[in-house]
């Protein structure tokens, strides 16, 4: 015997209660109407929603700076960091011109995230020199096809009249820290 | 032969050879990093200063310590030579404040940079450097200079290691390319902006070691840890053919020389190699590059593991773990 709670099985004739079923039905019913008195589990999502987490690791923004440009610089450190391979990006050279779009002389001509992939374990954020990538408490929507799921740049940057604010996600530890002027070179 | 100790380990080499090359016949922890001294490059080095050790002796007949730290790529060995490295505090010191001068121009725009990920730089200050900087000033700037269609320059970036310059005074047939002013206002010079048309001047892009001259052509390509590198080679006239391709996908987005541990290029391939066969069926590939495991090219990437090197690696860092102290340096005879 590989455990000790295997069972026996003998099959027996049913005695006449048993046969009727009818203790049997009036006990579930019970359970069923019991179970309607009771706080439900489970929110009615997406008209109501549930309270989140302040450091809640959702849907990611790609930033842009105070004057609109977009502070990716395609370094590709989110995706050397991602464990799940989720983020590719493509680099471009910055025109003449073209500053008020992005901040350095390099930027991410495409950058794909693969939601499908993705992990949301924040380390994108975490890797990010340029401050460009954050997690928000976005929550990613659902889809019927898979191809929706690979984010470009029209999902992922935040439209320069609809910023997004992820003032939680850098706690007081980390705006601290930003502050010592011997890291003053990272700006 | 002459007969020395580098950090405790005794050795025995050549007479004429040089501290550095002594402690590399040794290998391992106690080599000096080098910046500017290239093998490969007559009269390289001297000029980065990160190699510098303690003689704690300078030879049998002469127990004197040397007077200060010496550069030890210009410095020959002698007979009794006691040379302290990592186990002198004073050197780590001085090293870390040679990192932090090195640093003091170089701006840090690792994440648009196309050396980021195999920059020697970026190495040394990692492993030697502090991660803040006291430099209040205005870093200084110049602008960008195209030296021939093929290699950009961004002298605002270069260390003034001055191995270019030897390429192209060894490898080319004209001096096409000098230092230019002194002091922070040097400057990499093309002889105004003369193109280099010669055969061997892509090297100049190996043997930088930080991201001043790069390759145009694979300018903003791809970030170097998300190419695959393969050894191939080609039957070339000009040069050995011996090259490393930068894949990504099937296209082959960079051709480069071969460097060998120390980031030095042994056998330098002509321009033809370089640039001229980006396609994969012009080369007989060889197989993976071996990427060393400290290198974050080797991310994503995997190759079969040679068990007793693995296993010699982890009795490394057990060892470094338990604390375990390297070995002590022979007591001077005379104080």
């Amino acid at each position: 015997m590989l455990t000790n709670r295997s069972k026996l099985v003998v099959k027996k004739d049913m005695t006449f209660w048993e046969r009727i079923y009818l203790p049997a039905i009036l006990s579930g019913i019970s359970i069923t109407i019991k179970h309607l008195f009771r706080k439900s589990a489970t929110v009615r999502y997406p008209e109501k929603k549930r309270e989140i987490s302040a450091i809640w690791r959702g849907q990611h923004v790609l930033k842009r700076d105070e004057n609109g440009a977009e502070r990716c610089t395609a370094c590709g450190l989110c995706a050397v960091a991602c464990p799940a391979e989720a983020i590719t990006m493509v680099a471009a050279e910055r025109k003449k011109g073209e500053e008020a779009l992005y901040r350095e002389e390099k930027y991410a001509a495409s950058y794909e995230i693969n939601m499908l992939r993705c992990i949301f374990c924040g380390l994108c954020e975490e890797a990010c020199p340029k401050e460009a990538i954050f997690l928000t408490d976005r929550i990613v929507s659902t889809d019927y096809g898979r191809g929706q799921f690979i984010y470009d740049k029209s999902k992922l940057v935040e439209p320069v009249d609809k910023r997004i604010d992820v003032s939680k996600r850098q706690t007081s530890a980390v705006l601290e820290f930003k502050k010592l002027k011997y890291f003053s070179h990272n700006k | 032969m002459v007969k020395l100790t580098i950090d405790g380990v005794e050795v025995q080499v050549a007479e004429g050879t040089t501290i550095l090359n002594a402690a590399r016949q040794i290998g391992g922890d106690l080599v000096p990093p080098a910046m500017c001294y290239y093998t490969s490059l007559k009269e390289t080095g001297g000029k980065c200063r990160v190699c510098l050790v303690k003689v704690a002796q300078t030879s049998t007949k002469d127990p004197r310590p040397m007077p200060k730290l010496v550069a030890s790529c210009r410095t020959n060995v002698m007979d009794g030579m006691v040379v302290h490295n990592i186990t002198s505090p004073e050197v780590l010191e001085a090293r870390k404040g040679v990192v932090e001068f090195l640093l003091i121009n170089h701006p840090l725009d690792c994440p648009i940079c196309d050396q980021a990920g195999e920059c020697d730089l970026q190495n040394l200050a990692y492993e030697h450097g502090a991660a803040g900087t006291r430099y209040e000033e205005d870093r200084r700037t110049f602008e960008k200079i195209d030296i021939g269609d093929k290699i950009k320059l961004h002298m605002t970036r270069c260390i003034l290691c001055y191995r270019c310059t030897f390429v192209a005074d060894q490898l080319t047939n004209d001096r096409v390319h000098g230092v230019l002013n002194r002091g922070d206002k040097s400057e990499i010079s093309t002889y105004i902006q003369k193109a280099i048309d010669n055969d061997y001047s892509g090297n100049m892009i190996d043997v930088c070691p930080v991201g001043a001259l790069t390759d145009n052509t694979f300018r903003f390509k791809s970030r170097v840890w998300f190419t695959k590198p393969l050894d191939a080679h080609r039957n070339c006239e000009k040069c050995c053919g011996k090259v490393v391709l930068f894949m990504k996908g099937d296209e082959v987005l960079r051709v480069s020389a071969r460097k060998d541990q120390y980031g030095e290029v042994r056998e330098f391939i002509c321009n033809e190699c370089r640039y001229g066969h980006k396609k994969l069926s012009d080369w007989n590939v060889e197989g993976p590059r071996h990427i060393d495991r400290n290198s974050v090219i080797s991310q994503n990437h995997y190759e079969q593991i040679d068990l007793t090197k693995l296993k010699k690696e982890i009795d490394r860092q057990i060892d470094f773990e338990k604390g375990k102290p390297l070995p002590q340096a022979n007591p001077p005879l005379l104080t």
